[in-house]
């Protein structure tokens, strides 16, 4: 995104958690975010997922920068894509059923998810392993960081629990409708407001600082 | 008289019970990115939609033909090479999401050259949507929806046949349109009010959806109801024929309804289990 000053892979992998966050900040990868966010337990599972695919997909894309034309690199990094998809999608299958079970066919949508494509497009074609690997991690930290804050709420709101759990006293009154569709756009769309209003805070005492100093 | 009550349902429900966008959050990135103004957002709707049936029928064919177990294709090529208990065991299902992927990215571009070659005002209006289609999670959702109902079924008399792979697409695409419009319309509203700066893009429209997707579940149950209704309106035709076969037809009037009770009650209608 900045191609004028090139970040160390430290510097990408910081960005990725809040600066240049999928979710709050770029707004991408919005399906699985929203879907698999009614319980913790899912919404790692399925960042844990996302990390891996992102992870091979950058690392491949960057080892492969060089033979890509520029007219096929899409094709080319959505078919990466699918197949480490299809090779997490097989695990899953085999070593947690149920889980697999209960996120349906959005382990197979990471395939048209844009964060990927998006890192593979930004990034990895056009920097060394090192960096890329380095930008797919931090990206996926940002990314699990976001779905465990949205899985949060909506868990503990709508069931009382965490991971199971019960956490909340019985008095609570489930909010059933934090984990129906509604509640992931409200929780979703009122947490990115909270951060927004964070980043601004910190930005505008950030310059009164630097106004103050100079 | 059972199929057309299948696709209604189907239809029904793809489209307003379990509205893609508002219900399985898919095809969330153009409902948030393209929906600032109607006609834009009727455009991708539209461009969605066409997508989107050509991409279920290569699917459904493809699945049928050539991925499943027992395939057509794959059972004659394998044929050539493995005894014939092998063949119909070959299951390529593996490969369904590469093959899904290049469908959709081959129809995106076979739709985007046909649509420059004879619609050239259509292309012009579509701009960059067509290309961004391919990436659109609801036409791998719709394909995977097809897939699940091919393959994943116990007994291959419930697979889905073409007509309702096609329909679920439709209407699915219809849905998307549905919700895209009724959004856009609303953020055109939206840009006279006076939001709080930390909230305006994507996080007021989030909380938008969350409201549209909160009148969409007043939906829910319409489909089990429509259900009813339409299989206890066959139900008492076909108690009117038995009527009509076995019973004199001069009898009590009530006779059918009371027949038609007793069946319901029995369950032995075929309709009905």
């Amino acid at each position: 995104m900045k191609m004028d000053k090139q970040p160390t892979p430290l510097e990408r992998f910081i960005n990725g958690i809040l600066p240049e966050n999928p979710v709050y900040r770029q707004v991408l990868g919005m399906c699985p975010t929203l879907a698999v966010t009614n319980n913790l337990k899912g919404a790692m599972t399925m960042a844990g997922a996302v990390c891996f695919v992102l992870l091979c997909a950058n690392v491949i894309t960057s080892l492969i920068r060089d033979l890509l034309k520029p007219h096929l690199r899409i094709v080319v990094f959505t078919l990466t894509i699918a197949t480490f998809v299809t090779i997490v999608d097989r695990f899953l299958a085999a070593y947690m059923y149920q889980m697999s079970k209960q996120l349906g066919p959005y382990v197979p949508l990471i395939i048209v998810n844009c964060i990927i494509i998006c890192r593979c497009e930004v990034c990895a074609s056009k920097q060394p392993v090192i960096t890329a690997a380095a930008d797919a991690l931090g990206q996926s930290v940002g990314y699990a960081m976001a779905l465990a804050s949205i899985a949060f709420v909506r868990e503990i709101m709508g069931t009382g629990m965490l991971f199971g759990f019960r956490v909340l006293p019985a008095v609570w009154p489930d909010w059933v409708i934090m984990i129906l569709p509604p509640g992931a756009f409200l929780t979703l769309g009122l947490l990115m407001g909270l951060v927004n209003f964070v980043i601004m805070r910190l930005s505008s005492t950030n310059d009164k600082h630097a106004g103050g100093t100079a | 008289m059972n199929y057309l009550i299948d696709i209604l349902l189907i239809a029904v429900s793809a489209a307003l019970i379990n509205n893609f966008v508002l219900y399985y959050f898919v095809g969330i990135c153009p409902f948030i990115g393209v929906s600032r103004q109607i006609d834009m957002a009727v455009g991708m709707g539209l461009a969605v939609t066409f997508v989107m049936c050509i991409a279920a029928f290569l699917s459904w064919t493809v699945t049928t033909f050539i991925l499943i177990p027992g395939a057509l294709l794959s059972k004659l090529v394998a044929g050539f090479f493995v005894s014939p208990e092998a063949a119909s065991k070959v299951d390529l299902t593996i490969l369904s999401y590469i093959v899904y992927i290049f469908a959709i990215a081959a129809s995106v571009q076979f739709v985007e050259m046909y649509v420059r070659r004879f619609f050239p005002a259509l292309y012009k209006s579509f701009g960059v949507f067509l290309p961004l289609i391919t990436t659109n999670c609801a036409i791998l959702f719709a394909c995977l929806t097809i897939m699940s109902h091919v393959a994943g079924v116990d007994n291959p008399a419930d697979a889905w046949d073409l007509g309702r792979a096609l329909t679920l697409a439709f209407f699915g695409g219809i849905g998307f349109t549905i919700a895209i419009v009724i959004m856009a319309g609303i953020r055109e509203e939206l840009d006279f009010c006076d939001i709080p700066q930390c909230m305006k893009g994507p996080a007021i429209t989030l909380v938008v959806a969350g409201l549209l997707s909160m009148a969409f579940m007043g939906f829910t149950g319409v489909d089990s109801g429509l259900k009813k209704a339409l299989k206890s309106r066959s139900v008492k035709n076909a108690a009117l024929e038995m009527k009509i076969e076995n019973y004199d037809v001069t009898s009590v009037p009530g006779t059918a309804r009371a027949h038609m009770k007793n069946m319901i009650a029995s369950k032995e209608h075929p309709c009905l289990s």
